[in-house]
């Protein structure tokens, strides 16, 4: 078996459909838009090399606006860790300690994960509908009108309410991680805890959080990162207006390819997504390191 | 929860009992409001039951709508990405857990990267290839994007099950006159079910769901997926709001049908593709 099993042709054959799948539209990529990155290139016609000015015109240009959208998606990620990752945390202690209807809830909390983003984000359309979303109905009922808003219409709340699906709709993602972790804790040591008269509370701060702490850090570099790389919602609800209020990078990347033609900056904005993800995702990994 | 007070335990209930409805009011809004007509959706009923249930809504979706053409498509796609995604991976972990060359630690490692590649960074390039080549706007220039972007996760949950296939089985095959197909495809193919249903469930929540790509790769109407489907249909259907419902609805039962038959699954395979990433 072992003359079979090192036969150096029958390796390559077993790896070679994923090697070139894997490479050609995954690895190569990322080499081919660090290359169009340097240019100015209109997607037809000759490329012109231009080095970094890309990447100056990025950080330096106010009619692009990528200094505000990347403000924005690291305002939704800061929201994201502070906001929707303790809520699901909470969840996740809660359901944790072996309640009635576990299941039951862990299912209903995870299930809006599952439904496509655009139909999420065609709900939330008819929600915040100025005339007939049942968020200014439900104003106007209470007495409120002069709550109503026009709610992604209006530059003031157009972030906050295509935010706010967004953070709603993977809160449920991060419990049901956070949940494994809390039911990976071997029983022994909440019963010896529980037994030297540990009350739910201390049990959480002194048991079970540093048990989870793995994957309390793999939480948040998905919230970051997810943060960073936000698009669908975003694209349905406003696609990045009311002037510019909602712009994160991903929908900038798609305008600028798409409606302007500016492949090369479309691919300096990829570049710079790539960039910023690991980025993150190593800083994330050195703070949790450094606590320990 | 022994050692809690009555009155902490109502709050914890009101608390979780809160956030579900918060979770399951949407959905129920959007059942709801694909049967009623514009009348009821704007004043007369605005969360309670359809008094009419209007059937007429999802024929409208499926017919003026072409929500038939848009299901069609995301099934063709999803079923062809989920074969090929299976059919490379589980041939790629049969050479990094099976298979014996001094380099197959470092591979597995690489084919982990794409767990934390976004999707972005290959959309230019990928794009222009597929127009150099004429395949945007056919199916392939969706597969082929999702499989790849797959890939890593099931080689992940691939690896993690075929470790536990014993050994000795290869060698008693081997004995036995297999050759190394005969062992791949009769021996270890067989015992992945497992693998293969997490795999398969992950890879179809992915790609049915998909927006970025099928939105830029695909213009053409007759091979629109469902997401990109129901934003057309609902440009299409400003003011009237019913069929828009019924578009949503029909977009998003199979994945609520396959979620009630299989929630323990799904989870389970959410929380793999999530540990090791």
């Amino acid at each position: 078996m072992k003359k079979t099993y090192s036969n150096k042709l029958h390796i390559l054959i077993f790896l070679l459909p994923a090697l070139i799948l894997f490479c050609g539209v995954l690895i190569a990529p990322i080499g081919a838009s660090l290359y169009y990155s340097f240019f100015n290139w209109k997607g037809i016609g000759p490329k012109t090399f231009i080095a970094f000015a890309n990447y100056k015109e990025l950080f330096t240009s106010n009619s692009i606006g990528f200094v505000k959208a990347l403000r924005n998606s690291l305002l939704l990620a800061a929201l994201s860790v502070f906001l929707q990752l303790p809520l699901a945390l909470a969840l996740a202690l809660t359901l944790g300690k072996k309640i009635k209807g576990e299941r039951m809830f862990l299912s209903v909390y995870f299930m809006p994960v599952l439904i496509s983003t655009v139909v999420i984000g065609q709900l939330w359309l008819k929600i915040y509908n100025p005339d007939y979303g049942i968020l200014n109905v439900f104003l106007r009922a209470i007495g409120k009108e002069d709550w109503t808003r026009i709610w992604l219409g209006d530059k003031n709340t157009a972030l906050g309410a295509v935010f706010a699906p967004t953070l709603w709709q993977y809160v449920g993602y991060h419990m049901l991680l956070l949940y494994a972790g809390v039911k990976s804790v071997p029983a022994e040591l909440r019963e010896a805890a529980m037994l030297d008269g540990a009350t739910d509370r201390q049990i959480n701060r002194y048991i079970v959080l540093p048990y989870i702490k793995p994957i309390i850090r793999i939480s948040v570099i998905f919230a970051v990162t997810g943060s960073l790389k936000s698009f669908d919602l975003i694209y349905v609800l406003t696609n990045g207006g009311p002037l510019h209020a909602t712009e994160v990078p991903s929908t900038l990347m798609i305008s600028m390819l798409f409606l302007r033609n500016r492949y090369g900056m479309g691919s300096t904005i990829a570049v710079m997504l790539i960039l910023l993800c690991f980025g993150f995702a190593l800083l994330i990994n050195a703070i949790f390191k450094e606590e320990e | 929860m022994r050692n809690t007070s009555k009155g902490a335990r109502i709050a914890t209930y009101i608390g979780l009992g809160f956030w579900m409805l918060v979770n399951l009011f949407p959905v129920y809004w959007m059942f709801t409001f694909s049967l009623k007509n514009n009348e009821e959706i704007f004043g007369a009923n605005v969360v309670g039951l359809p008094k009419h249930w209007l059937w007429s809504n999802y024929t409208s979706a499926l017919k003026t709508g072409h929500m038939g053409v848009y299901f069609l498509n995301s099934t063709i796609v999803a079923v062809a990405t989920i074969l090929i995604t299976l059919a490379v991976a589980l041939m790629a972990t049969f050479a990094l857990t099976r298979l014996i060359w001094k380099q197959r630690r470092n591979l597995n490692k690489f084919f982990m990267l794409g767990l934390t590649i976004p999707i972005h960074a290959s959309i230019v390039p990928v794009y222009v290839t597929l127009s150099r080549l004429h395949m945007l706007n056919t199916y392939w220039a969706l597969i082929i994007p999702y499989s790849a972007f797959s890939l890593s996760m099931a080689i992940l949950v691939c690896t993690g099950f075929m470790n536990e296939i014993p050994r000795e089985l290869d060698e008693s095959a081997c004995i036995d006159g297999c050759n190394i197909w005969g062992i791949f495809f009769r021996i270890i193919v067989p015992l992945m079910k497992p693998a293969v249903a997490t795999v398969g469930i992950y890879t179809f929540l992915q790609c049915w769901n998909e927006l970025m790509f099928a939105n830029i790769f695909i213009s053409k109407s007759a091979l629109k997926t469902l997401p990109v489907g129901v934003q057309a249909l609902s440009g299409q259907y400003t003011t009237e709001w019913g069929p828009i419902g019924a578009a949503l609805v029909l977009a998003t039962f199979p994945t609520l049908l396959l979620y009630i038959f299989l929630s323990r699954k799904i989870q389970e395979s959410f929380i793999a593709g999530a540990v090791k990433g």
